[in-house]
């Protein structure tokens, strides 16, 4: 049971307090309601980029760093296709400093060419990093546009290429700021050892000045349902062939979300799960085999990924997950196997009230999905899902014509 | 004069901040079992549930079978004489526990998190890993297969490759400089597992390490659990290591034709957390590469955006300690990133680190040691390093009282005694 306060300014920004005094540090969250997703196609990993630029000076703090770590403070931040999260840690004592750096941000940026032109060079080294120099590093680049066609989903955080962060200019950033980094598509949420009074008094000194700004109405090309099977094959600079099954699901708020994040999880959590047991342990069919789902705001995906032992060929390996696929369609799941899954969720809830940040986020999260207060009651939506509801939705999801298959073969090369 | 009217607010003056002067950390209730097992027990937190460590020290390394220690660890999942994998693996899903096997160059662990409700499900499956492991023929092919598999894409990795080649560098043939091979993985035989487990998985050679809401029931379970039936084999454990053998050859050049980066590791052996310069080169290392601001960062991110990330850090281990700085760089600036981190290592060894500087990287160091105590977890996890080092809590005093002292004059003692960089080994993969 995560327990909370929470208010509105009078310019829309919404604040959630946690006070959890076993600590002695507080942590200041903020998230922004702006994504990969919300950028135009022709100027992709904007967002990101812009996640970058928020760490070069703001109006009034030329360096944002420094001040925070003269008392003792951390911070980070990460962009997703939906969202933008920044946060702080620091000691309770210091807590107004966070107030200080994160409202003049969130007033303006300083805008410095300087920066603009130094962090697309560290963007584009991050796209080499983490993208294009490793092997399938680019999976996310080649199976998102096969799996979306018109949502905006289609192109990763990173961006779609290299060009777009390259043609960044000082006018767009501008834009951006303007169009999202307001008070009313923000959500701050401040933990620790605080106090709610503390934190109302704050938030109007720092936050409350700052101009409620225009709100951001998205308006996104939705992706249609998926009718016809898709496929590609690349061969590149890899040393074992790997085979990727995408499927369309439905979004975070549906009904079933539940119901299929469990049936990812019986066919791929931990050792006991089905894909591992079936196709890695008895049949030797993969060397390492896992299904997971994006949780995306929109709709999202249902990803199979393995990769087959050197004996296997791709068509053995997909016809081998596409009968553990079938397996959970047709037959029913066994009443021990579900308590199983909704057992280790549960306790994965208790253990994640272990760690004050990752409260302070998912508080940010579930606010941003409509109420805070719902964090409270997730562990009773996944004790509540039947073996017939996540029958269902195998159904429903596991069909051919709703598949994307990424296959990567190995180049021929010799070993090292 | 006019008065500013009460409600301007100054955006460009920072907040009053105050600097951490006291910082607690939670010491454990300890106990010796009859067996020799030592128990180490931190009781705090409002969350029912406990996390347990069994700790063993890695048996001596021995260069003929390299990955005994790794293997063994690994495979404690894989069944015993009376589970199965798949049973072990569905007993601790289903009520909810986290089972993971670790291995280090110098210990070895097995840690449960469970739900206290759970304990007397879950107690008994570890109980039987410890003492009746089997190592099963056809979980050890399948093991030996992947990690070669595995292997094959590590391989692939420019920074993997350049950390194999810069540990065998500098710490020779001894589990630290070990790079396994397709041919250690394929050298390994079920027998060679089952006594090395025998040896290493004794009471004897056990800190069990229990951080949560540990009420009297659970130890009491805990206790009964490892003491009544474990008992020591005839022969004790070697668990000392090897002295460290670093090479005569200094440059490592790996060349990939068609790669977008390289990946750079240069560094040096030097002294470890025994040693009481430790500290003090811990500040040193902050302010040269050890944090988002520091000089490494600001320069060759944050001024010539040659990359990503670039850090610097610290490795200490029982026989000695390590010096390195890592990063990922553009190949077309490979060059200029190895001056630049001379560069600024000289500066270390001629300019005094100004005094807004090193009262900024002593506020960030006490505040992150702060915010690293963030549950009870982390006040084990403290411990373990202080235990495992045969250190005591003055450790941690000595790190205060250093990172609010060191002078700037130390400092740039320090720098010139420890840092040669004609010296230090110097690792390329990529393009140079």
């Amino acid at each position: 049971m995560v327990k909370f306060n929470r208010f509105t300014l009078d310019n829309g920004l919404r604040v959630i307090v946690h006070e959890d005094n076993t600590t002695p540090m507080a942590v200041l969250n903020i998230l922004y309601d702006v994504g990969a997703r919300d950028e135009n196609p022709e100027q992709t990993g904007f967002a990101h980029l812009f996640e970058h630029l928020m760490f070069g000076g703001s109006v009034n703090i030329p360096s944002y760093d420094e001040p925070l770590q003269r008392v003792g403070g951390e911070n980070n931040a990460f962009t997703s296709n939906d969202i933008t999260n920044y946060y702080i840690t620091l000691p309770s004592a210091n807590i107004e400093t966070a107030f200080w750096l994160e409202s003049d941000r969130m007033l303006s940026l300083a805008f410095s060419e300087k920066s603009l032109e130094v962090q697309r060079n560290v963007v584009i080294e991050e796209f080499k990093q983490r993208y294009l120099n490793q092997p399938y590093g680019d999976v996310w680049l080649k199976l998102r546009p096969l799996v979306y066609k018109e949502h905006s989903y289609k192109w990763a955080t990173i961006g779609k290429t290299i060009k777009h962060i390259e043609d960044a200019r000082i006018e767009d950033v501008k834009a951006f700021f303007k169009k999202h980094y307001t008070p009313q598509n923000a959500i701050m949420v401040v933990g620790g050892d605080v106090n709610l009074e503390q934190v109302k008094q704050l938030a109007e000194k720092w936050f409350g000045p700052i101009p409620a700004g225009e709100k951001y109405h998205r308006n996104l090309p939705q992706e249609p349902e998926q009718h016809d099977e898709r496929r590609e094959t690349v061969t590149a600079k890899v040393p074992l062939n790997d085979v990727y099954i995408a499927f369309q699901m439905g979004a975070r708020l549906d009904d079933d979300y539940y119901a299929v994040e469990l049936l990812s999880d019986i066919l791929s959590r931990g050792n006991s799960s089905r894909l591992y047991r079936s196709l890695v342990q008895d049949r030797q069919i993969f060397s390492e085999v896992h299904a997971y789902i994006t949780s995306s705001l929109d709709k999202g995906m249902f990803v199979l990924e393995g990769k087959p032992l050197e004996n296997v060929s791709i068509e053995q390996a997909e016809a081998a997950l596409w009968e553990e696929l079938e397996k959970v369609k047709t037959e029913a799941i066994p009443a021990d196997e579900l308590t199983k899954v909704q057992n280790k969720t549960e306790s994965t809830m208790v253990f994640s009230e272990m760690s004050l940040l990752d409260k302070a986020m998912n508080l940010a999260s579930f606010e941003l999905l409509g109420d805070a207060d719902q964090l409270n009651y997730e562990t009773e939506k996944y004790l509540a899902v039947t073996a017939a509801q996540i029958k269902e939705v195998a159904n429903n999801i596991f069909r051919k014509d709703n598949s994307s298959t990424l296959i990567y073969l190995a180049e021929q090369t010799e070993l090292v | 004069m006019t008065n500013e009217p009460m409600t301007e607010l100054n955006r460009t003056l920072a907040p009053d901040f105050k600097a951490i002067d006291n910082i607690t950390l939670i010491r454990p209730e300890h106990k010796t079992l009859g067996n020799g097992c030592n128990i180490y027990c931190f009781n705090s937190g409002d969350q029912e549930l406990v996390r347990i460590e069994w700790v063993f020290n890695n048996l001596r390394f021995n260069p003929a079978k390299p990955l005994l220690n790794m293997a063994v660890n690994t495979m404690l999942t894989e069944g015993t004489n009376t589970l199965t994998a798949a049973q072990i693996a569905d007993k601790i899903d289903f009520y909810g526990a986290f089972l993971q096997v670790d291995y280090g160059y110098e210990n070895s662990q097995v840690t449960l998190y469970s739900l206290n409700k759970h304990l007397h499900q879950t107690l008994p499956v570890i109980a039987d890993l410890l003492t009746n492991s089997v190592f099963p023929e056809k979980e050890l092919e399948t093991f030996k297969r992947n990690q070669q598999q595995k292997l094959q894409v590590s391989l692939q990795k420019n920074d993997i490759v350049a950390r194999r080649d810069f540990n065998k560098a500098i710490y020779g043939n001894t589990i630290y400089g070990l790079g396994a091979s397709f041919d250690n993985y394929k050298s390994l035989q079920r027998d060679d597992l089952a006594a090395h487990y025998k040896l290493q998985y004794q009471p004897s050679n056990c800190s069990i390490i229990i951080a949560g809401k540990v009420d009297a029931t659970a130890l009491a379970l805990i206790t009964d659990t490892f003491d009544k039936g474990w008992t020591n084999g005839p022969i004790t454990a070697d668990t000392t290591q090897p002295e460290l053998q670093a090479a005569a050859e200094r440059f490592y050049f790996t060349e990939k034709s068609d790669a977008l980066q390289s990946a750079i590791r240069i560094g040096t052996p030097t002294i470890n957390r025994n040693h009481p310069d430790f500290q003090a080169l811990q500040v040193l290392n902050t302010v040269y590469g050890g944090y988002f601001g520091s000089r490494l960062m600001t320069n060759i991110r944050e001024d010539k955006g040659y990359t990503y990330g670039i850090g610097s850090g610290l490795g200490s281990f029982k026989q000695g300690g390590s010096f390195f700085i890592a990063t990922e760089v553009g190949a077309d600036v490979c060059k200029a990133a190895v001056t630049e981190i001379e560069k600024e290592l000289n500066i270390l060894k001629t300019d005094l680190v100004p005094a807004e500087e090193l009262s900024l990287v002593r506020n960030y160091m006490l505040g992150s040691l702060l915010g690293s105590l963030e549950n009870v977890f982390s006040h084990a996890d403290k411990f373990k390093s202080i235990y495992f080092a045969g250190l005591d809590y003055d450790y941690y005093d000595r790190y205060a009282d250093t990172v609010k002292n060191i002078t700037s004059d130390k400092l740039i003692e320090l720098a010139n005694q420890y840092f040669h960089f004609d010296e230090f080994y110097k690792v390329i993969v990529g393009k140079y």
